[in-house]
């Protein structure tokens, strides 16, 4: 059992009043907020080993270096990779995507085909169409059904030997259904196609395996779970990783550089050129660390406990719509009400101290599918509260009030 | 009544109001009062596309004034726009161009202003002084 108010007495921002009223944080799949000790851990890198890494032989710079390896470890070790370096520094999910769409514009050639999912994020649907572009490939998407549940049978038919690369999230950010990824993952193999999975949303409330998934790639970001913004994580099977080209030129990339001929760093600093998000990377390694002390078991039975209690409070108000009512959900709740507009309840519940997101979630492919303009997005975590979730049903029901 | 009346006018307006709920409550009815656009001009030319919301702004010439029809999918950004049209429509060009918009910020909806929700209400403002540098540069030729 977790202790719940211990937890938010950790999190200095969520005792701060919004508007008047104490706030009611349901916006974490945009970005989670931060623990005391990831803020003080960021404070203390600047304070005491701010330096340059992999290049010094000064004293402070082996320090940072030796944090932002220890780091990596730590995500290796989080994540169940095989090698440390396996584990690329990116400055989000985002990133991560763009540097193997970027890797994958040398292997695809006219005829391949690329599959991706209806329920992704546009930065795992855009780079992806940018990449078909440039090479020919041809971009196939696995439809969904009414409840927000990819069809499994519609993925099968669109396999073929053509198939050279599935992507898909682990968990959709606008809907929260947990995708069937390691179904996906071995039926693509079998057709010898890589996989990415696009992990944003599932690294808060779960710790993958990737080894078991025997994914090629899984994305996900930083500041999502507890750590700082600009941070995130590439894992890549290390045979990938030495196939796919450098993303970006620059310094620490490189073995040996002469005017006639560059040849480049091992893993994984082939892969991150330039000075890094240090402090950010190092940080990281502390979000974890604290995620893994509350406990990856804990957080998922008190998240779905949210969940299920969510749903049904609001169902209750009448006229509201739930989107993505399949099974397997992470703690997350897109809802509408009959009529009314997901902006104008989005805005008057700000007024009472409710962070939740509103409008199509960078997901538009889904709000097309359900004929809407949007929802309302109501995203929990380890550290929000039932209380709470009454004071948003009572928001939501005062908002449809004034509307109506 | 020139723009800056107007614009006291609805500052005077607001300045009755408590509390946000009140001035929300006002927001809405104004939305809810506000003519619509003909519908041969909600076009995706005349769309103004907000990250949030969906708003459509016509404007025509009618003698030396520009007069300005809207409509939106939210009611809220519908009520920002009736304050809008009734700040701006039906003025002429060279006033309309002149104007400053501090007024919104005076009756309570800075947060409109923000960059998230700038899409919405800074571009229907863009777009009122767009239409009448339009009218302006067509009429001085």
């Amino acid at each position: 059992m977790l202790d719940i108010q211990k937890i938010r007495a950790e999190f200095p921002i969520l005792s701060q009043k919004v508007n008047g009223k104490p706030l009611v944080y349901f916006d974490n799949g945009a970005t989670s907020q931060k623990p005391q000790i990831v803020i003080d851990a960021e404070v203390k890198y600047y304070q005491e080993i701010n330096a340059n890494i992999h290049r010094g032989v000064h004293t402070l710079s082996q320090l940072a270096t030796d944090a932002y390896e220890i780091s990596r470890g730590k995500v290796q070790q989080h994540i169940n990779a095989k090698f440390a370096h396996e584990v690329l520094f990116t400055s989000g999910t985002t990133h991560g995507i763009n540097l193997v769409t970027n890797g994958f514009a040398s292997i695809l050639k006219p005829g391949d085909e690329v599959i991706v999912s209806s329920l992704e994020h546009h930065s795992n649907i855009v780079p992806w169409q940018m990449l078909c572009e440039k090479t020919g490939a041809t971009l196939k998407v696995i439809p969904m059904n009414e409840d927000g549940e990819l069809i499994m049978e519609a993925f099968d038919a669109l396999l073929s030997e053509k198939t050279k690369v599935v992507t898909v999230n682990h968990i959709s950010n606008a809907l929260g259904i947990i995708n069937p990824i390691k179904y996906i993952i071995d039926k693509a193999h079998a057709v010898g196609a890589a996989v990415l999975i696009d992990g944003a949303q599932a690294v808060p409330h779960l710790k993958p395996n990737v080894q078991e998934l025997d994914c090629d790639f899984y994305a996900f970001s930083g500041h999502k779970m507890c750590g700082p913004t600009g941070t995130g994580i590439l894992y890549g099977k290390e045979a990938w990783l030495n196939k796919l080209p450098p993303y970006q030129g620059g310094g620490e990339m490189i073995k040996e550089v002469t005017f006639e001929k560059t040849t480049y760093a091992d893993l994984p600093h082939k892969f991150e050129a330039g000075t890094p998000n240090i402090a950010g990377g190092i940080v990281l390694g502390t979000a974890i660390d604290y995620l893994n002390s509350v406990g990856f078991e804990n957080i998922q039975q008190y998240e779905n406990e949210l969940l299920e209690y969510a749903t049904k409070r609001l169902l209750e108000i009448e006229g509201l719509k739930i989107y993505g009512t399949g099974k397997n959900k992470a703690s997350v709740v897109s809802f509408n009400i009959d009529g009314i507009h997901p902006y104008d309840i989005g805005s008057i519940i700000d007024k009472l101290g409710i962070a939740v997101r509103t409008g199509h979630h960078c997901a538009q492919p889904i709000m097309n599918f359900f004929c809407i303009p949007g929802t309302i997005r109501a995203s929990f975590s380890f550290y929000n509260t039932k209380e709470e979730i009454d004071t948003m049903v009572e928001a939501v029901k005062k908002a449809k009030t004034m509307l109506s | 009544m020139t723009i800056k009346e107007i614009q006291n006018e609805i500052i005077d307006e607001f300045s009755m109001f408590d509390d946000w709920m009140q001035r929300y409550e006002y927001i809405i009815e104004l939305g809810k009062s506000l003519p619509l656009i003909n519908e041969e001009y909600k076009t995706d030319e005349n769309l103004i596309k907000g990250c949030q919301s969906k708003v459509w702004l016509h404007g025509e010439q009618k003698d030396d004034k520009i007069v300005f029809t809207a409509d939106s999918d939210a009611i809220l950004t519908k009520g920002i726009i009736a304050i809008l049209i009734r700040a701006f429509s039906n003025q002429n060009a060279e006033d309309i161009i002149n104007a400053d918009t501090e007024f919104i910020d005076e009756i309570g909806l800075k947060e409109h202003l923000s960059a998230t929700r700038a899409n919405g209400l800074v571009s229907m403002i863009k777009n009122i002084k767009m239409y009448a540098l339009a009218f302006n540069a067509k009429n001085n030729n």
